[in-house]
């Protein structure tokens, strides 16, 4: 659409969402760590307790590393396809960009992501792994999950307005994933004819990469990077491709 | 120059029994048979200068508001085409996308940016907007805490200040008090003469009448008449009186 003004949208689409979301909380921001802690408590308690696994020390912050890329990918996911179809009154009546609605809602899901890497981060410190060059990676890895998540939401998200099952799929997805992402266990266990899978999945690479650098202080394979770079821009340009063939409809089946 | 140009237009929306669920949508294409065909508009013709104010009547149901939205760009023709030079801004409906728990300054924000304003534009504009919208000390507080007529006029109002080279409204004017009115004409007839072009849906007879240069008199989605707006009303409302009486 010519002449319009993107970013200052974006911005207020972004802000929009992340307000929306705490302004009527005691605990606001808060939440967006809690969820996170009582995860980690949890599965901590389990793989400690009830199975305990020697092999990994540290559990809580292994889980957390886990923990935190993937809660940003299903939450935003999740969000991301049901954006256009809770913005309907929005769609039918006012024109603007409809690409911003689920990059916005994506994005906004990011201000918690971030907030939660804090926590992370602090975690890691507390634990005594210390800073390392690699840290460097990190935004660039981090960045592409975002690129991903945008590109699958996208997808989704216009799908979803013609098919409201569009979003139980996803809903299933994410359970299915929250057991095949090596969350709460290590990627060495997994045996060897299905790593190359796993680390096509680009949250499972997001993962394996974040523990390497932040856990074992290492830089994370060339052979993993490229695949996570690679399935992260097929997705967001297939997306943009679903997305762009479909918005002509928007209006007329909201 | 010809801003506006509908060229045999038809819109055509398919009546689903249920909604199109993945199976449904396989049926239909595997019979090939989509559902009930419902024509909204049916062959449209017309063009509309710059500057030119156009009323757009016709019972409910007519495909007044269709024809807004293909106008505004918000969805397309299955035949024809529809050529609009220049930006459409839409008040369709007031204050889509504002929301209770944000606060008016907020909303006006996001409100401004949707219909296509800079921060720039929003910055030079923002104390004209507050003070035609008339808000005052209310602009920080939360919308929920806003009267009904509040959020109409602080809608109204960022609306009004986007210079877009085409405004539509739906349905819209009957805004606010006398006074409020008033002032929206105002602004109106300014934004005329810097050779703004406006489309109204109304069934508000006067207003259209004080706005409007021209009208167009829409039935079953069809164009029953085009001409200067006195005379389409008069028609129009001869045929509405006819009608109730039998």
């Amino acid at each position: 659409m010519r002449g319009f003004q993107y970013g200052f949208l974006l911005r207020n689409l972004i802000l929009r969402d992340f307000k929306i979301r705490y302004r009527n909380m005691s605990l606001g921001v808060f939440w967006s760590l809690l969820n996170p802690l009582v995860l980690m408590g949890v599965l901590t308690f389990i793989f400690t307790r009830v199975f305990p696994s020697p092999a990994i020390p540290n559990f809580s912050v292994f889980v957390l590393c886990g923990l935190v890329p993937f809660n940003f990918f299903a939450l935003s996911w999740v969000s991301g396809t049901t954006s256009l179809f809770n913005n309907a009154p929005l769609i039918k009546r006012v024109s603007f960009p409809r690409l911003m609605v689920p990059v916005a809602v994506v994005l906004a899901n990011g201000i918690h992501f971030l907030i939660q890497l804090a926590l992370l981060v602090g975690f890691v410190l507390a634990a005594g792994y210390g800073v390392n060059r690699h840290w460097l990676w990190l935004p660039f890895i981090l960045g592409l999950e975002v690129v991903f998540v945008c590109g699958l939401s996208l997808m989704s998200s216009a799908l979803d307005v013609f098919f409201r099952d569009v979003r139980y799929v996803v809903e299933s997805a994410n359970t299915v994933l929250f057991w095949l992402v090596p969350i709460f266990y290590s990627f060495s266990i997994i045996p060897d004819q299905y790593r190359t899978v796993y680390q096509f999945n680009p949250v499972a690479a997001v993962v394996l990469a974040c523990r390497l650098i932040l856990l074992e202080n290492r830089r994370p394979p060339f052979s993993l990077l490229w695949k996570l770079a690679f399935v992260s821009v097929t997705a967001a340009v297939l997306g943009l491709a679903v997305f762009r063939r479909c918005q002509r409809k928007f209006a007329d089946h909201l | 120059m010809a801003v506006v140009e509908f060229r045999k237009v038809s819109k055509v929306y398919h009546r689903h029994p249920s909604r199109p669920f993945f199976y449904r949508y396989l049926l239909d294409k595997w019979r090939r048979a989509p559902g009930e065909r419902f024509y909204a508009l049916r062959e449209v013709s017309f063009t509309l200068e710059a500057g030119e104010t156009l009323a757009v009547i016709g019972p409910n149901g007519a495909g007044k508001s269709t024809l807004l939205s293909l106008i505004g760009g918000l969805s397309e023709p299955e035949e024809g085409e529809v050529r609009v030079q220049g930006r459409a801004a839409g008040l369709l409906e007031l204050g889509s996308g504002f929301h209770p728990d944000l606060t008016g300054r907020e909303n006006l924000a996001v409100y401004a940016s949707l219909l296509g304003m800079s921060a720039r534009q929003l910055r030079q504009r923002f104390e004209q907007i507050v003070e035609f919208a008339g808000i005052g000390e209310f602009l920080d507080e939360p919308l929920r805490t806003y009267s009904s007529g509040m959020i109409l006029r602080l809608a109204f109002s960022v609306a009004i200040h986007v210079e877009a080279d085409i405004m539509l409204f739906d349905e819209v004017l009957a805004v606010g008090d006398q006074a409020f009115q008033a002032a929206c004409l105002a602004r109106i007839f300014e934004l005329k003469r810097r050779g703004c072009t406006f489309v109204c849906v109304s069934h508000g007879a006067e207003l259209l009448k004080r706005l409007c240069e021209r009208a167009l008199w829409l039935e079953e989605g069809r164009v029953v008449r085009d001409g200067p707006v006195g005379e389409i009303l008069e028609a129009y409302q001869a045929c509405q009186a006819a009608n109730a009486r039998t």
